[in-house]
């Protein structure tokens, strides 16, 4: 029908269909070589590649392909090649105690390169990516250690964490004493304790009544000297150096409400090595003593 | 009761139908509001009782000033009669949804590189993200394929749109439907499946809306006064029939309660995904690839003059393209529990795909053959041309990425992100402005203001796609090789956040690109709106535009 109505385009010299919508034609151009050989050899690359691999599902499994691939053995393979190359020293790792490690400098630089990147991949959100440390998450540079800075301690701490329902974690919190202590008492208490490192107190505080007052509350964990005691994780109160920040305010706000922040248990979500490997990681901060 | 002489003025079953269907849904609404579970919940169905309400007063005001007649299907000079209101309607509403779906995918942009940006629930990236995909993929595009595909329809069949009061309400409803999803996204409401965010109720408003879209469009199509459908139209049907059955499969939930956002979709596991992704990938293959292409096939040849290259190739690329794309979803699964055959298949039909989607790019630019000049002094049509050539770009881009072995590399980096935008802002938006250059002016028969700023917007959004794509590919790459590289003693040689750090540098880049796009979008609203508040061309008018209702 849409013979007779088919013209031939002045500029292309291809014929139209014939047919026209709303002034827009179609030139009958046959399809570009080019392109339909393309076409085509796509298709035969993809028969071709149904043919070595898995590719059509059958009533209970699928054609299984002439290569014999299947996607899990290639993860085995890989991971199989991954353990191979760190094979002798993981299992070094594993056998030896983190005060062994310290002592093989081939192993120490090995448990050290497992620790940087299990370090920022799995403390740096708490502790920053150099072990900084910020408010509420301690800096692990300093010799300034609440639960210790042995490394059978730091091993201790981070495999069991602290305060995170792990029996064998650290235990041990700062209580509030909103209610135990008046507020004029909590003042005095908070500046007395300012006091003790050397920084200024308030106009018109009575640190002798502070004194009183932390001698009958604080000192059974903090100590008389309040030098604090690692086998409760109280803090340090005289080295300048503050976990909560060293204003009035932190101060009084923490004994109102008490301290308790959680460092998770990490056995069973990281294995054996990677905590040896943090552990000795985080020791050779420079922090770590003796 | 009515005069003898005047025709009889009835109300059709549509307009009673429609008003009491209306009042149903504000009275079971304001139900819901009051029993429902959470306040966002009730705040979303106070806003159906609102919209319900405001609708039954429009349709029944519209009823006492219509004429006692129907619209005539044929004017007095024997040329249909079109119907470009809701047309009107939905090119408004995608230049209102781009400029606001852009702005959104700058700010997001910005919190990538400054994440300080995240202050607040709702303007966390977390919930801009879907608020950015959703208003440039469903309102922008979805708004420029409801007004070309009712505009183009209409045109090439030589007959006036389907219904009286259904292509308003597929446009009305369909803008409803991304309020709904919109405000839902920085509440929290969300399904969390990629593209299809918005809940169960969400999802069947927009059944009913994409059904009447659907019904509209083919019933114009079956009044047409054209021997045959014009190639366009193929792909508008393909786009609307395809996204249906998808729509339907991947939002497949059983709500909680009616009085419950939440609901939970009947797939589970690797079953969910692969549905997902076979909804996520086929969203990009018939909404955003064969409804732009249905643009590509009307406006291109219609602004270069020139007759389409190739029916044949239109023919052959149509049916490989929609028989192939289906299969294609897979390859969003490499290397995960999805089964090998499977993977297979998603990456080979990618493959396959490849010169099914050139066809439509070869049909595109060769139309031009004679016409090339035109190049140059029509920024226009330039713009459209360009996007062809970014739709060959991405299109060849995607199989390749679909490839496993370039797949380990390039998954989950930002080199898909950079596919997705190399299609999104070069072929979508580009077709989409270049189709609202042409419409504007045909709607309100107006001369366009001006085509140097179009020259403008054209280069000023080609420089921010080159610096957004190509900031995505170096970063992309870099975070893939970064990934997997392993010290000599066999540990990873980078900790995750290492790789983030190295981002930040192409994370501006990317925002300044995204800048200088939404930049050139503004200078093309500033354009069409002193279009539109031009003279009316008087003696040239193309169309026989009946008033806007």
């Amino acid at each position: 029908m849409a013979e007779e109505h088919k013209q031939i385009d002045p500029i292309t010299g291809t014929a139209t269909t014939g047919h026209e919508w709303d002034g827009l034609r179609e030139l009958n151009t046959p399809l570009p070589r080019w392109w339909l050989w393309l076409f085509y050899l796509t298709i035969v690359w993809a028969i071709g590649y149904w043919i070595v691999y898995p590719a059509w599902p059958l009533i209970h499994n699928s054609t299984q392909g002439l290569f014999g691939y299947h996607s899990r053995d290639a993860v085995v393979e890989d991971l199989d090649a991954l353990h191979a190359q760190r094979g002798p020293m993981m299992a070094k790792l594993g056998s030896a105690t983190t005060a062994e490690i310290l002592a093989d400098p081939q192993l120490l630089d090995f448990a050290r390169a497992q620790g940087r990147v299990a370090f920022a991949d799995n403390c740096a959100p708490c502790h920053g990516a150099g072990g900084g440390g910020t408010k509420g998450y301690p800096n692990l540079n300093d010799d300034d250690w609440l639960w210790g800075g042995k490394i059978a301690d730091i091993e201790q701490t981070i495999r069991f964490g602290a305060r995170a329902g792990n029996d064998q974690g650290r235990q041990g919190n700062m209580p509030p004493f909103t209610g135990v202590l008046k507020p004029a008492e909590i003042s005095n208490v908070a500046d007395y304790v300012r006091s003790l490192s050397g920084l200024s107190t308030e106009a018109g505080a009575d640190l002798a009544a502070g004194k009183k007052v932390f001698a009958d509350n604080c000192a059974v964990c903090h100590g008389d000297n309040a030098k604090g005691n690692r086998e409760l994780g109280s803090a340090n109160l005289t080295d300048r150096i503050w976990l909560y920040g060293s204003d009035k305010e932190a101060i009084v706000d923490g004994i109102e409400k008490g301290h308790g922040g959680v460092m998770p248990t990490w056995d069973g979500r990281l294995s054996e090595p990677v905590i040896k490997s943090l552990a000795v990681y985080v020791y050779s901060f420079g922090g770590g003593e003796k | 009761m009515a005069n003898a002489l005047a025709p009889q003025k009835n109300m059709t079953i549509g307009e009673g139908g429609l008003s009491l269907a209306l009042v149903g849904l504000a009275i079971l609404s304001i139900v819901i509001a009051a029993k429902a579970y959470t306040p966002e919940y009730a705040f979303h169905a106070y806003l159906f009782a609102a919209a319900s309400i405001a609708a039954v007063f429009a349709v029944i005001n519209r009823y006492f000033e219509r004429p006692a007649e129907r619209p005539a299907l044929v004017n007095a000079d024997g040329r249909p009669n079109y119907n470009m209101g809701p047309v009107k309607f939905a090119t408004i509403a995608a230049v209102f949804w781009g400029i606001a779906g852009f702005a959104v995918g700058l700010y997001i942009a910005l919190e990538l590189a400054f994440p300080g940006l995240n202050f607040a629930q709702w303007f966390n990236f977390g919930r801009l993200r879907p608020l950015h995909t959703s208003a440039v993929i469903f309102a922008f595009g979805g708004n420029v394929l409801i007004a070309t595909s009712f505009y183009v329809v209409q045109r090439t069949c030589r007959a006036r749109l389907a219904g009286d009061l259904a292509p308003w309400f597929v446009v009305l409803g369909y803008n409803f439907f991304i309020l709904i999803a919109g405000t839902g996204y920085l509440l929290g409401i969300t399904q969390s499946k990629e593209y299809a965010e918005p809940e169960w109720y969400s999802d069947l408003w927009l059944t009913i809306v994409w059904v009447t879209y659907f019904l509209v469009f083919l019933g114009t199509i079956m009044r047409r006064t054209e021997p045959h459908i014009y190639v366009a139209n193929w792909f508008y049907l393909a786009f609307i029939v395809t996204i249906a059955v998808l729509h339907l499969g991947n939002n497949a939930t059983v709500p909680v309660s009616i009085f419950s956002p939440k609901s939970y979709i009947v797939w589970s596991g690797v079953q969910d995904a692969m549905v997902q992704w076979w909804y996520g990938h086929n969203a990009v293959g018939f909404f955003l690839t064969a409804g732009f292409l249905a643009i590509m096939y009307y406006f291109i040849p219609k602004r270069a003059d020139r007759p389409v290259y190739s029916y044949r190739l239109s023919i052959i690329h149509f049916w490989a393209l929609i028989f192939l794309y289906i299969w294609a979803g897979p390859h969003h699964l490499h290397y995960t529990a999805l089964p090998d055959w499977a993977q297979t298949l998603g990456m080979t039909f990618s493959i396959m795909l490849w010169m099914p989607s050139w066809g439509g790019m070869i049909n595109g630019i060769m139309t031009l053959s004679g016409a090339w000049d035109k190049l140059r002094t029509d920024p226009v049509l330039r713009m459209m041309v360009v996007s062809v050539a970014f739709y060959g770009m991405s299109t060849f881009e995607g199989p390749m990425m679909s490839v496993k072995i370039v797949n380990s590399l390039s998954h989950y980096t930002d080199w898909t992100i950079g596919h997705v935008h190399s299609g999104a802002l070069g072929w979508v938006a580009y077709i989409s402005f270049g189709a609202i250059y042409c419409l504007v002016p045909w709607l309100w028969n107006r001369r366009l203001y001006s085509l140097k700023l179009v020259n403008w917007h054209f280069w000023i959004s080609t420089i921010g796609i080159v610096l957004y794509i190509t900031a995505m590919w170096v970063s992309g790459i870099l975070q893939g090789l970064m990934w997997r590289a392993y010290t000599s003693l066999g540990f990873l040689e980078y900790s995750f956040v290492e790789t983030v750090e190295a981002m930040h540098p192409f994370y501006v880049i990317r925002a300044l690109g995204g800048f200088l796009f939404l930049c050139g979008a503004l200078i093309m609203v500033f354009n069409l709106w002193k279009t539109v508040n031009s003279e009316a061309v008087a003696g040239e008018a193309e169309l026989q535009l009946q008033p806007a209702e």
